[in-house]
């Protein structure tokens, strides 16, 4: 430790204001871009000034963010080592949230992709996928519970070097004064699992670096967002990249649009979430 | 009437004849009301009327024998540590530990907390259901139609009898379905389908914590989940540790 006190002039409190005004500028690999308009990284075709939310998130790590109805959201997976587990909630009344057995089973499609709808328990969409490059995602395995972890890589805190996702979405949620009562089963993006006949739930792990999910927010959405392995990745290792998270200004999905009517089941939820907007005046 | 021999303990929130009376359900219907799967004192023994919400609390290592009175009767259930219900039935977590998507003999039932909450010691149907969710007023209407939302749903039937016990919206996860069937296709197609059970077939778990059980005895008519005639369910505790 002396080593680095001495890196440091903290004696007095003019000198300590100064040792940690002196880390002003400094960039690291993951860290928010503010104003997000300045992210290095603005998706292709993106106005920067319209970005609300730009952010690199390391590896068993964690971010959250309230946003506007039609916000656009953009989850990359910088090196194909990705995955993030997601969790949805109304903004307005956090009770609703996303129901992972009702986005499976009300599209009578258990596999996420491009069109498909996150729903919550309410009836109701709270996001739609609009693009997806990747293909590899799960509504199945959630994310690592605290036991898992500990089975697997021999510590599940957020201290540890092997978080669980459990973890990291207690934290995500008690910033918003949620808690564990407040998580249900997340969904996972950038590794991939597939179910045999007799069940057998087969890890398809990554479509490789540089893939990418897009999201519309069809409510005023709370973002929670954990990064950590998949809980059947195989690998020993506590193997989670970057993740890169751009959000900006965009429009829902509404009447007119090709998703609206795409299926009669998605097209009763959007009428639902239209419903409960125009009663709330939004 | 078909049904097997009952213990005169059986106790029912309804008149038991009446519930047991065929004639009152879908033609053709048979009951059988088997018996617990695990040996041991009967500490409960309750018939479930249709359309109803059951719960009860287990002690550590006794067992819940569900049985399937009618056939196809989806019992929708969730399970949570009945001293700290913040921990509750995982989906993702049972289902990831055994690398399977089906409920089977053997199968731990595991909580939030990856732990243990109840293993599946015995099932007379090939394949249990534990990806299809619960039904709901709110969700039928996307299904089916708005002209659903005013049908009865288990989704209710957990709030109702979750509020005995001060739980909400919040303590609402996914959820096991006994007796319901559910298969996932090559290319991801996932439906509710015809069922693969019978009068009288069972299925037991027992607590390796003490659990609180919640059961919605499912309502909904508009799928093969209980095939469009819902039955009652016999629901059986025995206590196999205990001394005789």
């Amino acid at each position: 430790m002396t080593a680095i006190t001495q890196e440091h002039h903290t004696a007095t409190v003019l000198s300590a204001r100064d040792d940690a005004r002196g880390q002003t500028g400094r960039r690291a690999e993951a860290m928010p871009y503010l104003p997000a308009s300045s992210s290095p990284y603005v998706p292709a075709g993106v106005d920067p000034d319209r970005l609300v939310w730009a952010e690199t998130v390391a590896g068993g790590n964690y971010t959250h963010r309230v946003v506007a109805r039609g916000t656009h959201l953009r989850l990359d997976d910088v090196e194909g080592t990705g995955c993030a587990h997601l969790l949805l909630f109304n903004a307005l009344e956090p009770g609703e949230r996303l129901n992972v057995a009702d986005t499976m089973k009300i599209p009578w499609q258990a596999y996420l992709g491009a069109g498909h709808p996150l729903l919550s328990g309410d009836g109701r969409v709270l996001a739609t996928v609009l693009a997806d490059d990747s293909g590899h995602h799960d509504g199945f395995c959630g994310s690592l519970s605290d036991a898992a972890a500990r089975a697997k890589y021999g510590a599940s805190a957020p201290q540890s070097a092997s978080p669980s996702g459990r973890a990291l979405f207690t934290l995500a949620a008690a910033k918003h004064g949620l808690t564990p009562r407040d998580l249900p089963p997340s969904v996972s993006f950038f590794q991939g699992v597939r179910v045999d006949a007799d069940g057998t739930l087969t890890f398809t792990g990554s479509a490789g670096p540089g893939r990418s999910v897009e999201l519309v927010a069809e409510l005023p959405l709370l973002v929670l967002i954990a990064t950590s392995p998949h809980p059947l990745d195989p690998r020993p290792g506590y193997i989670n990249g970057p993740l890169r998270v751009h959000a900006w200004r965009g429009e829902p999905t509404t009447a007119g649009d090709p998703r609206w009517d795409a299926t009669p089941e998605i097209h009763r939820a959007y009428l639902n979430t239209a419903d409960y907007l125009t009663a709330r005046g939004l | 009437m078909t049904a097997t021999a009952f213990s005169p303990a059986t106790r029912c929130p309804l008149p038991l004849d009446e519930v047991l009376d065929t004639a009152r359900y879908a033609e053709g219907t048979v009951f059988d009301l088997s018996g617990p799967m695990i040996a041991g004192p009967v500490v409960l023994d309750e018939v479930v009327p249709a359309r109803a919400p059951w719960s009860a609390r287990l002690a550590t290592g006794q067992v819940l024998t569900i049985v399937d009175v009618g056939g196809n009767q989806s019992g929708d259930c969730l399970l949570f540590n009945a001293d700290d219900t913040d921990e509750r039935y995982s989906v993702p977590d049972t289902l990831a530990w055994q690398g399977n998507a089906y409920v089977r003999t053997g199968t731990v039932l595991r909580s939030t907390l990856g732990e243990p909450l109840a293993t599946v010691v015995g099932n007379e149907v090939d394949r249990q259901d534990t990806i299809g969710g619960a039904c709901s007023k709110e969700s039928n209407t996307l299904r089916y139609g708005h002209h659903t939302l005013t049908e009865h749903a288990c989704r209710d039937n957990f709030l109702a009898e979750g509020s005995r016990y001060g739980l909400g919206v919040r303590d609402l996860v996914s959820n096991l379905n006994w007796f319901m069937n559910v298969p996932v296709e090559a290319d991801g197609a996932l439906g509710i389908v015809d069922g693969i059970s019978g009068p009288g077939r069972r299925v037991a778990f027992r607590a390796d914590k003490d659990i609180l059980v919640l059961v919605s005895n499912c309502p909904q008519l508009n799928n093969p989940c209980n095939e469009f005639n819902p039955t009652p369910l016999r629901m059986i505790v025995t206590d196999p540790g205990a001394e005789r």
